[in-house]
């Protein structure tokens, strides 16, 4: 009870928040960073896009079109249109939301499970250390990909097995970083000094350490979506993933293939939607990394 | 040293361990009843109680994990579905292709990423170093898959002497290990241009310039070797995305490596197969982050085992 008289106090001028001021100072350095900021605007363009480009689209992104096949691009047709006569455009527009879904979804899962486990095994050590970091060492012992493509063999082929996957797969980068840094925090004078004056562990934890270990977790979340964004569209494009006629960029580039020597633009134009996601996030990660945590290295 | 490589070899048994396990639960966590997916279809329920005999089904669980491991360890990882043939004879072949694509890959990406790292952290901010980087970028956001058929169409398709698919002649092999090796050599190049920019700016670098050494001495004797540490680490991690990423590779290029089979088990739902497959890459990922553990330590004697 005594926090909330505190959070409802006049505020004290002097008064700063540390945490807020480092992201504050952040957020300088982050916006004289042209190319991370190119990489943010992309972003917030590209979460616009989602949300509003399907209201903008007249046609139908499942709707095949006999008469329109495998037409090259054209005012009509922007990106051209695929072996049913679909106009690549519209679907391109569609499957936007499923890969930002999917990207911000399985990184959301995989950083707070794998957050708490870290931070829990960065805490209290000994036994629930070795058991929590050993399991981290067996799945990233499943190398690359591997780890996904077996969960989504043993679930089956869908854009939520998918996301499932992924999280998993996403669990002990999250952890191993979060461990590190508990470690580093715990250690200082100050966490000895909330636990004399008789602070509960959890309140240590969620007060105390948490907002301490932000600025890598941030860093590795931005970068991960890059990742995630890679990895879904992989096991779509082996049919693993979003099946047809989902219009998700992987499974499009599948579909395309067969048709892609005598219309490359099949092919061309889904690539380059995955590429000009991930480099979004890829950019304005590099940016946000330099500004958190100058120390980090690529 | 001795000492350290049997403490590191020590630590890969709960891994390993737990790797088998992982493998040996996918088989019961797949929705259905194994025996009836083994068997196939259209088996009569005699026929589905046999293989569940067979397979050891009504065996307590401990106990089938016992018979997969000891099985294992001998070679045998059951039959295939499919082909009906010995999983160890369906992998065999195919396992030395895929190490084959990933070594040379992993070679060729080491190679391009160091020289490229270390001209862009010589020559900070110039044009070359603009350049690399943003290369770098990009060959870290393409998905490895659209690289490949990007290059089949654009370059395969026009020049004669280059196959569109398959592997076994070294012309063949170019485009899959550009195609793998490009994400590892953009790692590899901005890691090392990294790990040299903070190397060059430490005291002795700045000694070894004051007694006159050649600039040409100062980067590649004394500079490169340290800067070296960190990225060593990363070609193993490397080599085992790598392996993995092969599976992509191995299906725009259609060759027959493990990757490509494991794809196709899946789809035909030869589990056996998909297990025998995924626990041979992971066993192999366990054993070269080991010799990469070594190697860090001999070319950095200050590394403790945590």
């Amino acid at each position: 009870m005594a926090e909330t008289t505190v959070r409802h106090a006049p505020k004290d001028p002097k008064r700063i928040n540390p945490y807020l001021e480092n992201f504050k100072t952040a957020w300088r350095k982050l916006r004289q960073n042209y190319l991370a900021m190119a990489g943010g605007i992309l972003i917030v363009f590209f979460i616009i896009t989602a949300f509003v480009g399907p209201m903008l689209t007249s046609l139908d992104p499942n709707m095949p079109n006999v008469q329109a096949r495998l037409q090259g691009p054209s005012s009509e047709h922007w990106f051209g249109t695929d072996h049913h006569g679909r106009d690549i455009f519209t679907r391109i527009i569609h499957g936007m939301s499923i890969t930002l879904y999917i990207g911000f979804l399985s990184v959301a899962i995989g950083m707070v499970f794998g957050v708490a486990l870290g931070i829990v095994s960065g805490y209290y050590g000994k036994a629930i250390d070795a058991i929590i970091m050993r399991t981290m060492d067996v799945l990233l012992a499943f190398p690359g990909i591997l780890l996904a493509l077996g969960i989504v063999a043993v679930l089956g082929p869908s854009i939520n097995n998918v996301i499932i996957a992924i999280s998993i797969f996403a669990v002990p980068v999250f952890a191993r970083i979060v461990r590190g840094s508990t470690l580093a925090v715990r250690q200082l004078e100050y966490v000895d000094a909330v636990r004399a004056l008789g602070a509960s562990d959890f309140r240590i934890i969620f007060r105390h350490i948490l907002p301490n270990i932000m600025s890598p977790i941030i860093v590795q979340a931005t970068l991960f979506i890059a990742t995630a964004v890679l990895t879904a569209s992989g096991l779509s494009f082996l049919g693993l993933g979003a099946q047809p006629p989902t219009p998700e960029w992987g499974a499009m580039l599948s579909a395309g293939r067969n048709y892609m020597w005598e219309h490359p633009h099949v092919a061309l134009f889904p690539g380059i939607a995955i590429v000009l996601v991930v480099l979004a996030f890829n950019l304005f990660g590099d940016g946000v990394r330099d500004a958190l945590d100058p120390k980090l290295k690529a | 040293m001795i000492k350290y490589t049997i403490r590191r070899l020590l630590q890969t048994i709960p891994v390993m361990f737990g790797v088998t396990i992982i493998v040996f639960l996918m088989m019961h966590l797949i929705p259905g009843d194994p025996a009836q997916i083994m068997a196939g279809e259209r088996a009569s329920e005699t026929q589905i109680e046999q293989m569940r005999d067979r397979l050891g089904l009504n065996d307590p669980l401990y106990v089938q994990y016992g018979t997969f491991v000891g099985n294992a360890v001998q070679g045998d990882l059951g039959n295939s579905i499919r082909s009906g043939r010995a999983v160890s004879d369906e992998i065999g072949v195919r396992f030395w292709i895929t190490v084959e694509l990933a070594l040379y890959s992993t070679i060729v990406s080491v190679f391009i990423g160091i020289i490229a790292g270390v001209v862009s952290a010589t020559r900070r901010n110039s044009f070359s170093d603009m350049f690399i980087m943003v290369f770098a970028l990009f060959g870290l956001s393409m998905p490895n898959f659209w690289l490949g058929l990007m290059l089949i169409q654009y370059l395969a398709l026009n020049i004669d002497w280059m196959p569109v698919s398959g592997w076994g002649s070294p012309q063949a092999a170019i485009l899959p290990v550009i195609t793998l090796g490009t994400a590892g050599a953009a790692i590899i190049a901005r890691m090392m241009r990294s790990s040299m920019l903070e190397v060059i700016h430490q005291d002795y670098i700045r000694t070894a310039r004051a007694k006159g050494v050649k600039e040409r001495y100062v980067v590649y004797k004394h500079a490169l070797r340290n800067a070296m540490i960190p990225v060593v680490t990363v070609v193993g991690l490397q080599f085992g995305t790598l392996l993995g990423g092969a599976v992509l590779t191995e299906t725009v290029f259609a060759i027959n490596g493990l990757g490509r089979l494991v794809v196709e088990a899946i789809s035909q739902r030869d589990f056996p197969i998909v297990q025998g497959a995924v626990l041979i890459l992971a066993l192999l990922f366990v054993f070269v982050n080991f010799l990469v553990d070594i190697s860090y330590r001999l070319l950095n004697k200050r590394i403790e085992l945590d």
